[in-house]
């Protein structure tokens, strides 16, 4: 931990400030308490101390069951908190936005022995925590079916996309679409093939966020427009990874799907199409 | 310093500019928002944490906004970390006033704790000594906060469950002088006083009749948990998760009784109720502000207090 106050963290315990003599010991139960504090009349403070890690643990392991909640099931609740425990301790959060909290979730999840048998765990995660990223996305219009419609055809292949703030996608090698529906209040399916790769798109035109399953080529197609490249563009490395893109449900799922903002024509509108 | 600054909020006409003088509130929860659209009369204002709509957009924007078409908001920031040794996150500032320039509250209100150290969030309103260095650092806090909002603050009492060995000010006399220099207004919460004053075993009541009350703009009722201290004696935990408590009411009933109506909040945050139950607890709260505003003395109480 870099050391920002003015009497850091390697201070003797008597010269620390409050704030370093709390952080030593509130994440970490096998230090005492600070010395510095007491109970009333001399009374002691081990107990009265532990209120305070207590509070912090249980905070933020609860944070983290509700950014987490498919995960959560899956591991099951006493799992869940021993493991986002263990997460707090490693990663505590750096910003006071607790709706920010658990981006290095998923890769501390890949590192993790006891759960390592879970392979799809690390990416339904990821799922969920860009969930949690569109859900608090600034606000802006769906790209309009017509903005596209009143394109010329010469102009299409051409036309470049700007993605919705709220917009993500996630890869994966597993069937996190199906484990996340399942988890997380959706119909639960009599078997899951979790070894079956599914990517899914993230979307929250208006104020619902939106999970999309995307059919094989969708994800680099809709990458390569987030990337700022040309809808021709987008197709082609579509169709190179995989020859049997179908191009014209994949537009459709563009415009359907509300994952992009605004579309701009190729050489026609250079200095780009900007809404309100 | 000098408080120069204005104690009501600018309006800009984007809300209405209500006024929830002599009534109640409740804490909001999203789950609430349609019982409270289907009857908004029914409850004097409703009380935020600032850093739950301090994302960019979505679903907690668009409530708050329905909201504050109906009813006055107040915005009470937990994260601020007023009582820390480290400087204040310029960002985190940007976006706490940045949601008073939006919504236009009608109170402003942060906590005596702090709750970051080292760029490590802690999520919880931990305890400071009270000190003239810890005095210095939270007037100059509140001066940035104050600066930065345009308008004057409330500092609220916190709950304790240690006592720190250097604390050279009484809890009372460490708010006052903050208030003097600061120039800023208190919240008093009268469930954090009765839970300190268990956990060090003082008497609630001679804290509440040493409290600067002239300088409370808000008033918050909370319930609380019990369990042990270390030598098995009654320690009580701030845990918002039940209903007000008897001798807590009483205390209320006492200040008011004492002050005159002062804007009070009913706080839930855990184990959250259906709207009716939280709502008939914030009703309670507005019985006994009407009593005493009609009771005989309580006008010339009140006019003593304001000349």
């Amino acid at each position: 931990m870099q050391s920002t106050s003015h009497r850091g963290d390697g201070a003797p315990a008597a010269a620390r400030s409050y704030g370093a003599a709390f952080s030593a010991a509130i994440l970490d139960p096998d230090q005492p308490k600070p010395d510095r504090i007491t109970g009333p009349r001399g009374k002691a403070a081990d107990k009265r101390f532990n209120v305070y890690r207590n509070n912090v643990t249980y905070s933020l392991v609860t944070a983290l069951a509700e950014i987490f909640p498919a995960v959560a099931r899956l591991l099951g609740e006493h799992n869940f908190r021993l493991v986002a425990r263990d997460f707090l301790r490693a990663h505590p959060p750096r910003s006071r936005m607790v709706i920010e909290y658990g981006h290095e979730f998923a890769g501390f999840l890949a590192k993790l022995e006891p759960v390592r048998h879970l392979k799809y765990l690390p990416d339904l995660a990821r799922l969920e925590r860009a969930w949690l990223d569109a859900y608090h996305a600034a606000d802006a219009a769906p790209l309009a079916p017509e903005e596209v419609g009143t394109l010329p055809p010469e102009a299409l292949a051409g036309a470049c996309f700007i993605s919705h703030p709220a917009a993500r996608i996630v890869r994966s090698r597993y069937a996190i679409h199906a484990l996340f529906t399942a988890n997380r209040g959706g119909e639960m399916p009599e078997r899951i093939d979790a070894g079956e790769p599914e990517s899914v798109l993230i979307t929250r035109p208006n104020l619902q966020v939106k999970v999309y399953k995307l059919a094989p080529g969708q994800f680099s197609f809709i990458e390569a427009l987030m990337s700022g490249r040309n809808l021709q563009a987008a197709a082609e490395a579509a169709i190179g990874n995989t020859p049997s893109f179908d191009l014209a449900p994949a537009i459709g799922l563009l415009i359907e799907s509300g994952a992009f903002h605004a579309c701009m024509g190729a050489e026609r509108n250079a200095g780009g199409k900007q809404k309100g | 310093m000098v408080n120069e600054l204005p104690k009501k909020p600018a309006t800009h006409g984007r809300f209405p500019a209500f006024n929830p003088i002599g009534r109640a509130g409740a804490s909001f929860k999203p789950q609430h928002l349609e019982a409270i659209a289907a009857e908004p009369d029914s409850i004097g204002f409703l009380e935020v944490h600032a850093e739950n709509y301090m994302g960019a957009g979505g679903p907690p924007h668009a409530a708050l906004t329905k909201i504050r078409e109906m009813l006055p908001v107040s915005l009470h920031g937990v994260c601020m970390s007023i009582g820390g040794l480290d400087p204040l996150d310029k960002e985190h500032l940007a976006r706490f006033a940045g949601l008073v320039e939006r919504y236009e509250p009608c109170l402003v209100s942060e906590h005596l704790a702090w709750s970051t150290h080292d760029d490590v969030f802690y999520n919880d309103l931990l305890p400071l000594p009270y000190t003239n260095e810890t005095l210095a650092h939270v007037c100059a806090h509140i001066d940035q906060v104050q600066e930065a909002i345009g308008r004057s603050m409330l500092l609220e009492n916190p709950s304790t469950y240690v006592l720190f060995k250097e604390s050279t000010w009484k809890e009372t006399d460490f708010l006052r002088e903050v208030v003097r220099r600061a120039g800023c207004g208190l919240l008093l919460d009268v469930n954090n006083v009765f839970v300190s004053a268990t956990n060090h075993g003082y008497s609630a009541t001679e804290y509440l009749a040493d409290f600067p009350l002239e300088h409370v703009g808000e008033i918050h009722l909370a319930g609380h948990d019990e369990q042990e201290d270390d030598e098995g004696a009654p320690l009580l935990i701030d845990s918002h998760d039940r209903p007000v408590a008897d001798p807590v009411w009483t205390l209320y009933e006492m200040v008011i009784a004492r002050q005159g109506p002062i804007t009070t909040l009913v706080e839930w945050d855990a184990d959250i109720p259906d709207w009716p139950v939280l709502r008939s607890e914030a009703m309670a709260a507005e019985t006994i502000l009407k009593r005493q505003s009609i009771a005989p003395d309580a006008g010339k109480r009140h006019a003593i207090h304001l000349s």
